[in-house]
């Protein structure tokens, strides 16, 4: 291929991806985490966070002034919000709808009530039926059952009520919810915008904190009101924010540091710029790689393009410097069959990777891989006909004495470094119970301060947390209320028992149209029904003829229709079906959110007895924070398998071409070493490891092992001029990764914690154990 | 027993010199003497959708200032809790919790009757024209409800009583429906 060729192919190579690019969709959210291959459960998992109810809630506080302008500014605030297309519902306790649910379920009580059946119309059934409400009557609750008697003298009303959540209800002052302590009037929102649709979330929070500003300005303007907000989309919100803000910082911070290296070095602007240009390839080419494999790129993968830059600037470094005297054959001759097979090493590391369930980490492996693939591609096909013959390097050698005596020195410490990896290694073993952190939280953008305050705010308005959800799913709606309501079967048997305190279901609002039909065909026809009133209520105090109007309304129950989703219309009772009852791609999906009996079992549902009641209704039960956990474990299992499997791939690579178990063992001890060093290192400063340091682990050898290879070219010591080279590489990949320690996300930071240092201590053991020539 | 008897010499030393103009003060202080006990009800609610009176029976058992209970033991077991402001209701396995503070017109209902048993004037004031008539020995308590919102509800209560011992409340609704509430009070042993 001739170098001409070669450049418009680059060019039209590099064209072509800044199309791609410039059309690539990038995406900040949580998705990064999510299982690329879930299970049954962990789809639930993933659902209920993209879409679910609860992924779409925002909790609203107003504190300050007294408790009327609290409540003043909440109702104005809600008025006002309700109104806009961005929010389903606004709830903040003022009576509103409660009336228009009342009316429906009352309106529909004969194809609602789970008390209809046959049974209940005969002259027994009714009997007792009336007997019942006339019992209540007597009771305390009596003054509410008194005027519906005569319409609803069998109390389907009640029937139904019962059912309902009669758990936490926040607490109230002036008409509107309140925190325990009544210091903070309490809103609860639902948004249109999914709970993944981070910026229709971004939109609604602004909306909010606009309009309330609004509603204080007009309530109460000197009052000082505040307002506090959270909410999974906040976190959403902000964790893009910081992760926006943390790439451009980041990436800037190290292509400054890298290139002031460089010039420093170079002391010319051109082979500086020179230089860049791998490293700009390799970076277009990782984004372009991931954009088109996974058709979204992550924030933070873009992120980790800080880590890439301060890696592929090595391969133009060596070109650079060490073909100063040779020229570029010689260089290809004797320096290129290592930096290829380092190249290898680290394609081997990063594209264990590729294999990963865990999204995010399959992208920052591919993105590596095909940034550092690139940059030395570009580095060996397009550099050197760019840069020409005359590279005009200048002479570097004169450093060399000074790294030559760093390494005798070093070779000094050789013992006091294996005492000291011996004793790092030690001191993991016995604490390995408390190096890891436990779960996905660790790897999680939100601070512990927003957590906190999303905690306070949750419980202040008893906010459900929807961590145990039963999930159906059937091919149509009618199907899926059917195996709804046969859940609700096993489930009512549950709460009898008090496994569990409750559940909520689509098919109270929304019965099944068999159901329905079932309901509709107990209820006795105009002339059936007043003749077994009348057997019934033979010795009642009540009289027949006072219930002409449950006579009428029976009749009228039959001979209307079903209830349908339309008829829910008006009522909170339409949302809250419509968030248990939702339609996908390939059919329909019911959620029964269970909710736990409380008392002694505290916030806990025994899993088992639950899964054995359900077992063969098609229903599956869900522990989200199980899943969670679980998740995080698969993922921690799964990257130890990776990097072992990266690990494994960079030694059998490292055999085949070293070709000697000697020259092979020399150059992997000081990598070993390094990590040992390292992980010990961090332990000591009281950083609880999570997968990424896993993952960082692996990078220390994949990447270091590119410096001890130089050190173990053909049995001989690296001439003055390819060891000022490799402290260049070294220093500007240390930068490079570094750089990322600086991030406060948790999975950029853990990578820069542990590669930047590893960097480092790899290349400093590889010299002091190199070969024994010297001796 | 001995503060009971205490409370009650104290309350004849007080009555004693002003038993010529009994006032709601002083019917006040008698009750607040009063510091709980336990005692058998009929409750009786006389309804016009139904030809006979529903009857119903029980315990109640009064901790002062602000624990009432109430379990109904004909014709169905019920008990009805109030302690400070939470009402639970607990029937047929359901059991309904109410904290009152969140549902002013159910606190004023309730007031009228813990007001009167704890004799805190204040909390029946807020809600109630007190009428007082009789004398300590036998006594009677009518609430004309002050608020509109209750009185829609409530046309007027009317608790009588001997002493410090409340005997019977009862309650006329709007709609001419009424209850009686008569109260035995156990000896305790």
């Amino acid at each position: 291929m001739s170098a001409r060729r070669a450049l418009t192919l680059w060019l039209l190579a590099m064209l072509a991806g800044a199309a791609v690019v410039w059309n690539s969709h990038f995406s900040a959210d949580m998705s990064f985490f999510l299982p690329g291959r879930p299970s049954a459960e962990q789809q639930v998992l993933v659902d209920q966070l993209k879409e679910g109810v609860v992924s779409r809630l925002l909790m609203v506080a107003i504190e300050g002034g007294d408790s009327a302008q609290r409540a003043a500014v909440s109702r104005d605030l809600r008025g006002r919000l309700e109104k806009m297309p961005e929010f389903v519902a606004v709830q903040n306790g003022e009576a509103g709808s409660q009336g228009a649910d009342r009316d429906f379920l009352f309106r529909h009580r004969y194809l609602l009530s789970p008390a209809v059946s046959p049974e209940r119309f005969t002259v027994d059934g009714l009997r007792a039926a009336i007997g019942d409400s006339i019992a209540l009557l007597a009771s305390p609750a009596g003054m509410l059952v008194k005027p519906l008697l005569p319409r609803d003298p069998t109390g389907e009303l009640w029937a139904q009520i019962g059912r309902l959540n009669a758990g936490a209800q926040p607490n109230s002052r002036d008409g509107v919810w309140a925190s325990p302590d009544g210091e903070r009037a309490m809103l609860l929102m639902q948004t249109a915008a999914l709970g993944s649709d981070t910026d229709g979330q971004e939109r609604a929070i602004g909306l909010v904190r606009a309009s309330f500003a609004d509603a204080a300005a007009a309530a109460a303007p000197a009052a000082g009101l505040g307002l506090r907000l959270s909410g999974p989309g906040l976190f959403a919100v902000k964790s893009r924010a910081t992760i926006k803000h943390e790439v451009s910082k980041l990436s800037a911070i190290s292509t400054l540091a890298i290139v002031v290296v460089l010039y420093f070095v170079y002391r010319s602007a051109r082979l500086m710029s020179l230089g860049l240009l791998p490293v700009l390839s390799g970076a277009l080419a990782g984004i372009v790689a991931v954009s088109l494999v996974h058709g979204t790129v992550f924030g933070i993968t873009v992120g980790f393009g800080s880590a890439l830059i301060g890696e592929a600037v090595d391969y133009s470094i060596y070109y650079f410097v060490q073909s100063g005297r040779g020229g570029i054959d010689h260089w290809r001759q004797r320096f290129w069959p290592t930096v290829r097979l380092g190249v290898l090493t680290s394609v081997a590391g990063f594209g264990a990777l590729l294999f990963s369930g865990f999204p995010g980490l399959a992208q920052l492996g591919l993105y590596a891989l095909s940034g550092v693939l690139t940059a030395a591609l570009v580095t060996r096909f397009i550099l050197p006909p760019l840069a020409g013959r005359d590279l005009a390097m200048r002479e570097l050698g004169h450093l060399a004495p000074r790294l030559q005596a760093a390494i005798a020195g070093l070779r000094r410490l050789r013992w006091a470094v294996l005492a000291l990896a011996v004793a790092a290694a030690a001191l993991l073993a016995v604490n390995r119970d408390r190096v890891w952190h436990p779960n996905l939280s660790a790897l999680s953008t939100v601070s512990e301060a927003d957590a906190a305050a999303d905690m306070a705010l949750r419980s202040d308005i008893a906010a459900p947390d929807a961590r145990y959800i039963a999930v159906i799913t059937a091919p149509d709606r009618e199907s899926a209320l059917q195996a709804a309501e046969r859940a609700g079967e096993k489930l009512d048997a549950l709460v009898a028992a008090g496994v569990i305190g409750g559940y909520d279901s689509p098919a109270r609002f929304l019965p099944s149209q068999a159901t329905q039909a079932a309901r509709r065909d107990s209820l006795p026809d105009a002339e059936q029904l007043p003749a077994r009133l009348r057997l019934a209520l033979a010795d009642s105090p009540l009289a027949a003829d006072k219930l002409g109007g449950f006579v009428a309304d029976v009749a009228a129950a039959r001979a209307a229709g079903f209830i349908d989703r339309p008829a829910l219309d008006g009522t909170s009772l339409a949302l809250a079906v419509d968030s248990l009852l939702l339609q996908r791609p390939n059919g329909w999906s019911v959620l029964l959110p269970l909710r736990p009996a409380g008392g002694a079992q505290g916030v806990d549902i025994a899993i088992e007895p639950v899964r054995a009641a359900l077992a063969g209704s098609g229903a599956l039960f869900v522990d989200m924070k199980h899943e969670f956990d679980t998740l995080y474990n698969d993922y921690l299992g799964e990257a130890t398998l990776l990097s072992l499997a990266g690990f494994a791939a960079i030694v059998g690579l490292l055999a085949v071409t070293l070709r000697s178990a000697r020259r092979l063992a020399s150059v992997l001890l000081p990598l070993l070493l390094a990590v040992v060093l390292v992980v010990g290192g961090l332990h000591l400063a009281g950083q609880q490891l999570h997968l990424l340091h896993l993952i960082g682990m692996l990078l220390i050898v994949a990447v270091g092992s590119n410096y001890a290879l130089f050190f173990n070219q053909a049995d001989r010591q690296p001439d003055g001029t390819t060891l000022v080279s490799m402290a260049v590489a070294n220093l500007t990949t240390a930068i490079g990764f570094g750089t990322l320690a600086l991030s406060s996300v948790p999975v950029l930071n853990a990578i820069g914690v542990t590669v930047g240092p590893g960097a480092i201590l790899a290349l400093l053991l590889s010299a002091a154990f190199a070969g024994g020539r010297h001796d | 027993m001995i503060k009971r008897l205490l409370g009650t010499l104290l309350l004849l030393a007080i009555a004693l010199p002003a038993s010529a103009a009994f006032d709601v003060g002083q019917l006040m202080q008698a009750l607040a003497s009063h510091k709980g006990g336990k005692a058998r009800f009929v409750e009786k609610k006389f309804i016009s959708l139904l030809d006979k009176p529903v009857v119903a029976t029980g315990e109640m058992t009064y901790t002062a200032p602000d624990r009432l209970e109430k379990r109904t033991l004909t014709p169905k077991v019920e008990t009805l809790l109030l302690d400070k402001d939470i009402l639970s209701i607990e029937r047929d396995k359901q059991k309904l919790s109410i904290n009152l503070a969140n549902q002013p017109e159910a606190l004023a209902f309730v007031d009228s009757i813990r007001g009167t048993l704890s004799g805190n004037r204040t909390a029946l004031e807020k809600n109630y024209a007190l009428h007082l008539s009789g004398n300590l020995d036998k006594w009677v308590l009518t609430l004309l409800p002050s608020d509109q919102k209750i009185a829609s509800l409530v046309l007027r209560i009317t608790v009588s009583g001997s002493r410090n011992q409340v005997r019977s409340i009862e309650y006329l609704q709007t709609d001419g429906d009424r209850s009686l509430l008569s109260i035995e009070p156990v000896e305790a042993k």
